[in-house]
């Protein structure tokens, strides 16, 4: 793969990046606005020999990718609101059972059938509770192309290294939107490829029993180890077990390997954050119109910054509350009802100081809009 | 190979009920896959939840035991993405057709090369007797004490019209049949359905007053005939067992690897 230079829509973006990070199988479901994900791998998985399968519904493009996962394959689906919510028990199957998978979710407006062709950032809270019962998630997301590409990359490798469902968090705008985007080299950004058991034939192969590290070495199915996955709490074999012992070691194992790892799943960026002090926390396109502001604002003199986040899952809390210990006030800037805001608030040592700034009715929040509460924030009247 | 090294001992004892079908079906399952002599590493059992479903946990393959009615899209996704295993697919009759029929259907339409078994014992028994969409009317259930007034799918019917291209019927009181027929959905190209009636005394027999499991599978002996036997054509109430398609169709992942070569050939022009 040589470096080539497009100018593609964000969910083009996205498809390059699983390209790159090695995506082997797909399958889908038609859904606006995350679409032409499914449209693009379509054509190009074939010809690099990879499998694309148009489901019947949400559910079973979900399914099907878990179990594509387990014959060895980097496996994706993509979705926008409804499907994500129809997605959501076997997201949570693929927690249980430790199968690494990658899921996009384009967001659009909701809740139900909500606004199909408008951008929203509703669904924060879905993509970190959505399925029932305690479990760990990582959810990440991106605020131009080339994060799109490095993002969607990521998603892989973490979803290899600690055999977890990931969540890509786009939006409408960024995936419509057009952009430039530089693909990397071969080699240029890093791969990881599946831990795959070193223990050999005739055996015993424990398939979910945790190496010292938390991880758990995989077997592909039609290999040499045949074992049991299952839904169900299960034991260093997978067979199903509801010891409470055993309930209870596995509960936490799959929280901790993700929440315990916090710092190093962790991706953010900072703009302008230096002696800033007013802080906006912000994420995919909703962060565009925060960095804009912030550029304005600094070369007018204010110390006015951007911490844009790249992982909202597990919520990097530490960060926050470090990069915003000086703030004289933290603007969240999104397009829900404030669920970030709630993580933030939790997170810094002067929640009073935390203020929403919200954009909800289908339209990308602006520089403007920003603007005019920070005006009021800073005592400079409406 | 001798049959318990198709089994998972550390799996014992089952979870099925006495005088349960299943495990009939489980037998004749076992001996299809010895007749044929195939390596365990190369089948795949998925399933759903559910009484029947337990069963992927007691065989010596690679057992995948996933989620209510979607036992098929997981196979689905097992089959494309590594075609040359067997993936074998055990299924209740609220799993397959209650839950489940969408992925049922499409994974017929399809006509992916995936064994579906569906163990009709015409209730949900895991969950303590209320009727399936197999349960026809006219049957009595905990969740319909004055008798159901649903209608009941035919599953060789179904299949049939959706696309299968193996179709057979059998009961679990029919073993060697069940067991031949088992054998030629492993072996056919394409998606087989096989369904096989199981006893259910526990939920079924016993609200129904259809007695204990000899009772039942007598029941089976008698309401049931032999496509085109005179049994069947003196009495075509009773209930016919056999097979019902045998046909050669296209296959999907057999498909896919012709668009695969076409898509490489595009992009290399």
């Amino acid at each position: 793969m040589s470096r080539k230079i497009r100018f593609i829509q964000g969910n083009e973006a996205c498809v390059e990046g699983a390209l790159y990070a090695g995506l082997d199988f797909y399958a889908g479901y038609p859904i606006t606005p995350s679409t032409e994900i499914a449209e693009h791998l379509s054509e190009r998985l074939p010809q690099l020999g990879g499998k694309f399968i148009q489901m019947e519904d949400e559910i079973a493009s979900m399914c099907a990718i878990i179990g594509a996962s387990l014959t060895g394959k980097k496996v994706m689906t993509a979705t926008s609101g409804p499907g994500f919510s129809l997605k959501q028990e076997a997201i949570g199957y693929a927690c249980m059972a430790e199968i690494p998978c990658v899921i996009a979710n384009v967001q659009r407006g909701g809740p139900s059938t909500g606004n199909p062709t408008h951008v929203s950032q509703g669904d924060i809270n879905q993509a970190r509770w959505g399925t029932h019962g305690d479990h760990a998630i990582i959810a990440l997301t991106a605020s131009n192309h080339q994060d799109v590409f490095r993002i969607t990359v990521d998603a892989f490798n973490l979803a290899e290294t600690y055999r977890t469902p990931v969540i890509l968090l786009f939006d409408e705008v960024i995936g419509h939107m057009r952009e430039k985007l530089v693909i990397p080299e071969k080699g240029e950004v890093e791969i990881v490829d599946r831990l795959r058991t070193s223990v050999p034939k005739d055996v015993d192969y424990h398939p979910y029993l945790p190496r010292e590290d938390g991880r758990l070495p995989m077997s592909d199915f039609g290999g040499e180890h045949r074992y049991n996955v299952t839904g169900l709490f299960h034991d260093m074999w997978g067979f199903p077990s509801n010891n409470p012992k055993i309930v209870n070691d596995l509960l936490r194992h799959l929280v901790d390997k993700i929440d315990n790892n916090v710092h190093t799943i962790t991706r953010y960026k900072e703009h302008f954050l230096e002696g800033a002090e007013y802080i906006m926390v912000s994420y995919g396109s909703s962060a565009r119109s925060a960095i804009h502001l912030a550029q304005n604002r600094r070369n007018k003199g204010e110390k006015i910054g951007v911490l844009e986040l790249q992982s909202i899952w597990p919520f990097p809390t530490e960060l926050v509350k470090e990069k915003c210990a000086n703030a004289k006030a933290v603007l969240v800037v999104e397009m829900n009802m404030g669920q970030v805001l709630a993580q933030v608030k939790a997170a810094v040592r002067n929640p009073d100081r935390v203020f929403l700034v919200n954009r909800i009715d289908g339209k990308l929040i602006t520089p403007t809009d920003i603007k005019q509460l920070l005006r009021v924030i800073q005592g400079r009247g409406v | 190979m001798p049959v318990k090294d198709y089994l998972r001992e550390r799996f014992f004892p089952h979870m099925w009920c006495p005088g349960c079908g299943h495990g009939t079906i489980l037998n004749a399952l076992i001996h299809a896959v010895e007749g044929l002599r195939l390596n365990k590493n190369e089948i795949v059992m998925v399933s759903g939840i559910g009484c029947s479903a337990r069963i992927s946990g007691y065989v010596d393959f690679h057992s995948l035991h996933t989620i209510h009615g979607r036992a098929l899209a997981f196979a689905t996704g097992v089959k494309l993405s590594k075609p040359n295993l067997k993936v074998i697919v055990p299924m209740g009759d609220g799993d397959a057709l209650a839950i489940g029929g969408n992925h049922f259907i499409h994974a017929a339409r399809r006509n992916i090369d995936i064994t579906a078994i569906v163990m009709n014992n015409r209730i949900y028994g895991m969950t303590g007797g209320q009727f399936s969409p197999l349960s026809g009317p006219g049957v009595k259930a905990t969740t319909a004490p004055y008798t159901t007034i649903d209608s009941s799918f035919d599953v060789v019917q179904l299949a049939k019209a959706a696309g299968a291209s193996f179709v057979a019927r059998s009961t679990a009181f029919h073993v060697k049949e069940a067991t031949e027929m088992l054998t030629k959905a492993i072996t056919h190209k394409g998606f087989s359905v096989v369904e096989i009636l199981s006893q259910c005394p526990t939920h079924f027999g016993r609200k129904n007053k259809e007695g204990d499991a000899v009772n039942m599978l007598n029941l089976y002996k008698d309401n049931t005939a032999k496509l085109g036997s005179k049994a069947l054509e003196e009495k075509p109430h009773l209930i016919p067992r056999g097979i019902f398609v045998d046909s050669e169709r296209p296959e999907y992942c057999e498909e896919y690897d012709k668009i695969i070569a076409a898509a490489m050939k595009e992009k290399a022009s």
